[in-house]
């Protein structure tokens, strides 16, 4: 077995060295029921070629983003990712190494660490960013924990632009652990109604922009409400090439800014590893879940960055931590980060600008199409249309003529009563020519 | 050279600078200092090509950003150097040993790299029709299907994202099935005072109050403490195993008994599979729910820290409470049922994040498993038992084990009762491995252990290196023992930098770099 380096004569003098006669003295306290004397019921082991004519052949049964017209968004979005991210983050270093618990020999990692929690906090224009959390959708659940502990009131209200799988996510553990939620009906634009809905035990409220629906809102004024309440403002962003373009949570008054980091550095990946982004006012930052990376010296005097605030997290607060989290998300982190050194400020409002300008050339393509209507007033680079039918049925249909038309609103909440509701992308790796084939075979099918 | 109470120098005084071959630059060798990007690069410097785009839309008046953001781009070369720098600063286990006990810091196949990075994995989206995704839907059934025959489970969730998310879908499922059952006033979580922190955190973030297990003299789980807590209020027990003192617990069939019969769960923490797969089934030592980190076992890579992945195989008790997505056979082929309550999931506890899971991690597991086999997987625990007890033996003469008698599993764990009166702690003698070019192990855990080294070698170390291991172990002790002291109070002197000031840190945290140059820190 090519992984495995121990020969049979290693292994003999091994067990010599250890004083036992066979492998299975080592093996002695497990329960008699519970020995088992075969290996179990599955294939043998296979060499690297055979292994890799399987994967292929289950890759190939999937139609990737890249074989054709793509127009899906809805918290995951297709961009170009340069070469030179891909190839760093496979160097040894970075991708065989542990969380670095020694910051002697793990700079590497930190200093990365340490560039990213800066990127983040100026991308969201907040004053503190952690060092990834999972994903957007939990980085949302965790700031709202966080903010009940930040208030010590026991009450999230979600608006109805918010993500439903994000929405579902943070009433998993909202629920679980005892933290009520008010979340309002799917509204395309209608993040100010959230402002309505405060109390005096609301911890925070959850607001998204651009949000499920492509909607950019200003959201100082609930950023003013939620305060004035004394609740935290917790902005949500599912696509953060919009904040190449848009104005930050933080300029706009968020307390608490999670956002899906996918977008930058990372790939489709059917939904995972992504990264999630976490940044806060620094008043909180004591509260925040997640690892915190921070510069300090060493016994020379020279600058080098640790793990730091540990006094948080599980390893040191069992029961009492601010979060159970563990492993992040720090190779994605290491993804973000350099895609984004390459961008740079003026690399990333050129990205930006460039998928505002595709998702406008969808939109005048789309609304040219008898029968369908855009719904969504402003918008970065997807934006939700209103199609004759049943969305998801269409999709399939468009599916089958080679185009992924993007996310039907009811494949994301069922109950909403918005079948008829399709959400469509556009990023810098759309070509003009997929729109327009799009708008044509999508005015064929209706027409049908 | 002289040293304070915390063991740092008092002056600056290292191998790197107190000779006359002290560098004129600070660079030592090849090794770079590397300025931070923000430092290097320029605000009007990027290292992408893009063509110019026409200004927004006038629905966005009002909403565009007007300052700049703060963000320094480098050119392609640039970037390259930087990183490339950054990672020279790193150990890894491409490097050498990496023997962090609980951690199965194992070798990372390259295969599995290129398998995930096939486009028909990668650049697929979560929410693209499911007649399109039918390649990716039946992997995760097969991955599905391993881990449910490797463990003896019937049922598993695949989608939380890490071990410790793992966990908190097990006891979300536990807590959903108590209160189904109207066990809803179950509150209590019992776990032993050894469990990783992960354990008491994650039972504490679901609502529920954590009671701690004692541990008896030989590393187990103490039979007539358990029992004495169990009772109608006992929500479900944690129990890690083998467990983090490295130990199979003997009496594990007779822990599930009990606590089945006070009506409550068994949750086991799975992080030590590697130790048993393929050899015993979680399933046949009555566990209802317990994660398998792919980043362990099945050798999905650390990545510095993530991304990982927690699947939660559960017992027919607990599998109506999975959470969604759930992976059904259709009459089309696979299908996803994605919302608690739709027909398929009416029972499922809610859902653990946006979309699947870890798809990039399913598929570096599964290229493991294939590879591995049955009978490769089986030689997998096997291998790595051997290599924690051969540790054991050859180190057992000059440290002293924590359990001395009876194998150990997967680690070897000692205490610091042989480092007593040398004047060097358990945290010194780890700095010192440094040096000798060996990642130190995990120190100061388990708790119930003094001074506690945890050592896990895994499976993928040849007997060359371990033996290259004990030599600089066995080294380091004996000169410990002869009162070479500073050797270890002041290591690592040969690491990119020296200790780390984390108290500093921690009092006046500089958690993002700032314009305006702060006043540098100063060694204290």
């Amino acid at each position: 077995m090519r992984y495995l380096p121990l020969t049979p004569e290693d292994r003999a003098e091994m067990l010599g060295v250890i004083g036992v006669d066979s492998i299975d003295a080592l093996f002695v306290d497990v329960p008699g029921v519970a020995r088992r004397t075969d290996p179990v019921d599955l294939p043998f082991h296979a060499g690297e070629l055979e292994v890799e004519r399987e994967m292929a052949a289950l890759a190939k049964r999937n139609r990737s983003a890249g074989e054709g017209p793509f127009f899906c968004g809805a918290g995951a979005y297709r961009h170009h990712v340069p070469a030179t991210v891909d190839h760093i983050i496979q160097r040894s270093e970075f991708l065989t190494s542990y969380t670095p618990y020694q910051p002697e020999i793990a700079q590497g990692t930190l200093q990365v660490l340490f560039e990213f929690q800066t990127q983040v906090a100026a991308l969201t224009g907040m004053e503190v960013a952690n060092a990834s959390l999972y994903d957007g959708s939990t980085a949302a659940a965790e700031a709202v924990m966080m903010a009940t502990r930040v208030t010590r009131r026991n009450k999230a209200v979600m608006s109805g632009g918010v993500h439903p799988h994000y929405v579902e996510t943070v009433e998993t553990l909202a629920h679980a652990a005892g933290v009520a939620t008010a979340h309002l009906p799917a509204a395309i634009d209608a993040e100010d109604a959230v402002i309505a809905a405060i109390d005096a035990d609301t911890a925070c409220v959850v607001v998204q922009t651009p949000n499920v629906f492509g909607t950019v809102t200003d959201v100082s004024k609930i950023a003013a409400a939620a305060q004035a309440a004394g609740a935290l403002l917790i902005v949500v962003t599912t696509e953060v090439v919009s904040l190449g373009l848009l104005k930050s949570p933080g300029e706009m008054g968020a307390d608490i800014v999670v956002a899906e980091g996918q977008s930058i550095g990372n790939g489709l990946n059917f939904g995972g590893p992504y990264v999630g982004l976490f940044a806060c006012k620094e008043k909180y930052i004591r509260q925040a879940p997640g690892r915190l990376c921070g510069e300090t010296v060493d016994a020379d005097g020279r600058r080098g960055f640790v793990l730091t605030l540990s006094t948080r997290e599980q390893h040191i607060r069992r029961d009492k931590a601010t979060s159970n989290i563990c492993t992040n998300s720090g190779l994605c982190a290491l993804a973000f980060s350099i895609h984004m050194s390459l961008l740079g400020e003026v690399g990333l409002r050129q990205l930006a600008a460039i998928n505002h300008e595709k998702a406008r050339a969808l939109g005048d393509a789309l609304a040219a199409v008898p029968g369908v209507e855009i719904l969504t007033p402003r918008f970065f680079n997807e934006f939700a249309i209103r199609v004759p039918g049943k969305a998801a049925e269409l999709v399939e249909t468009l599916a089958g003529q080679g185009i992924i038309a993007g996310v039907p609103f009811s494949r994301l909440d069922a109950t909403a009563g918005l079948d008829d509701v399709l959400l469509v992308a556009a990023t810098e790796t759309t070509l003009d020519i997929d729109i327009t084939f799009f708008a044509k075979v999508l005015a064929k099918v209706i027409a049908q | 050279m002289s040293m304070n109470t915390v063991g740092r120098p008092t002056r600056p005084e290292s191998a790197a600078n107190d000779t006359a071959h002290a560098t004129l630059t600070g660079a030592r060798g090849l090794l770079q200092d590397e300025a931070l990007i923000f430092e290097l690069g320029g605000w009007d410097k990027t290292g992408v090509d893009l063509p110019e785009a026409s200004a927004p839309s006038d629905a966005l008046d009002g909403l565009l950003r007007t300052a700049p953001i703060g963000l320094p781009g480098l050119s392609e070369p640039e970037t390259v150097r930087h990183y490339v720098r950054l990672s020279q600063k790193n150990h890894a286990i491409d490097l050498a040993l990496y023997p962090l006990g609980s951690c199965t810091m194992k070798h990372n196949p390259r295969l599995n790299e290129k398998m995930a990075r096939l486009p028909g994995f990668s650049d697929i989206h979560p929410l693209q029709p499911q007649s399109t995704v039918q390649g990716a839907l039946q992997l995760m059934d097969r991955l599905a299907h391993w881990l449910k025959t490797l463990t003896g489970m019937p049922a598993v969730a695949l989608t939380p994202k890490a071990g410790a998310h793992g966990e908190m879908c097990g006891m979300l499922a536990i807590r959903s099935a108590h209160e189904a059952a109207g066990q809803g006033h179950r509150k209590t979580v019992l776990a032993p005072t050894s469990a990783h922190g992960t354990n008491p955190a994650t039972a504490a973030f679901v609502g529920y109050t954590v009671v701690e297990i004692a541990q008896t003299a030989d590393g187990r789980v103490d039979m007539a403490d358990l029992e004495s807590k169990l009772g109608d209020h006992v929500a479900a027990i944690m129990v890690t195993n083998p467990n983090t003192c490295g130990l199979f617990e003997r009496d594990i069939v007779e822990i599930a008994r009990l606590t089945h019969a006070a009506g409550a769960y068994f949750y086991c923490d799975g992080a030590n599979f590697n130790a048993i797969v393929g050899r015993v089934r979680p399933g046949d030592l009555g566990v209802d729910a317990m994660h398998i980190n792919l980043h362990k076992t099945f050798s999905t890579p650390h990545g510095g820290g993530g991304p990982g992945a927690g699947p939660v195989v559960l017992s027919e008790a607990l599998a109506p409470f999975a959470p969604t997505p759930w992976l059904v056979h259709g009459e089309d082929g696979f299908a996803l049922v994605e919302h608690a309550g739709e027909a398929g999931a009416e029972t499922a506890f809610g859902r653990m994040s946006a979309f699947h899971g870890q798809m990039g991690m399913y598929t570096r597991a599964y290229a493991y498993m294939l590879s591995h086999g049955a009978d490769g997987l089986r030689q997998v625990a096997e291998d790595a038992v051997l290599n924690a007890n051969y540790l054991k033996a050859r180190l057992s003469g000059a440290m002293s084990p924590a359990f001395p008698e009876g194998p150990c599993m997967h680690e070897a764990l000692f205490d610091d009762s042989w480092l007593e009166g040398t004047g060097v702690t358990t945290l010194d003698f780890a700095k010192a491995m440094i040096d000798e070019g060996f990642h130190p192990m995990t120190m100061y855990f388990p708790l119930v252990v003094h001074g506690a080294m945890l050592i896990e070698p895994t499976e993928t170390e040849s007997k060359q290196e371990l033996d290259r291991f004990v030599a600089a172990l066995l080294a380091l002790a004996e000169a410990a023992k002869a009162g070479d002291v500073e050797r270890f109070k002041g290591a690592p002197f040969h690491a990119p930098l020296r200790r780390l000031d984390e108290t500093q840190a921690a009092r006046k945290p500089r958690l993002k770099w700032k314009p305006v140059a702060a006043a540098p820190l100063a060694a204290e």
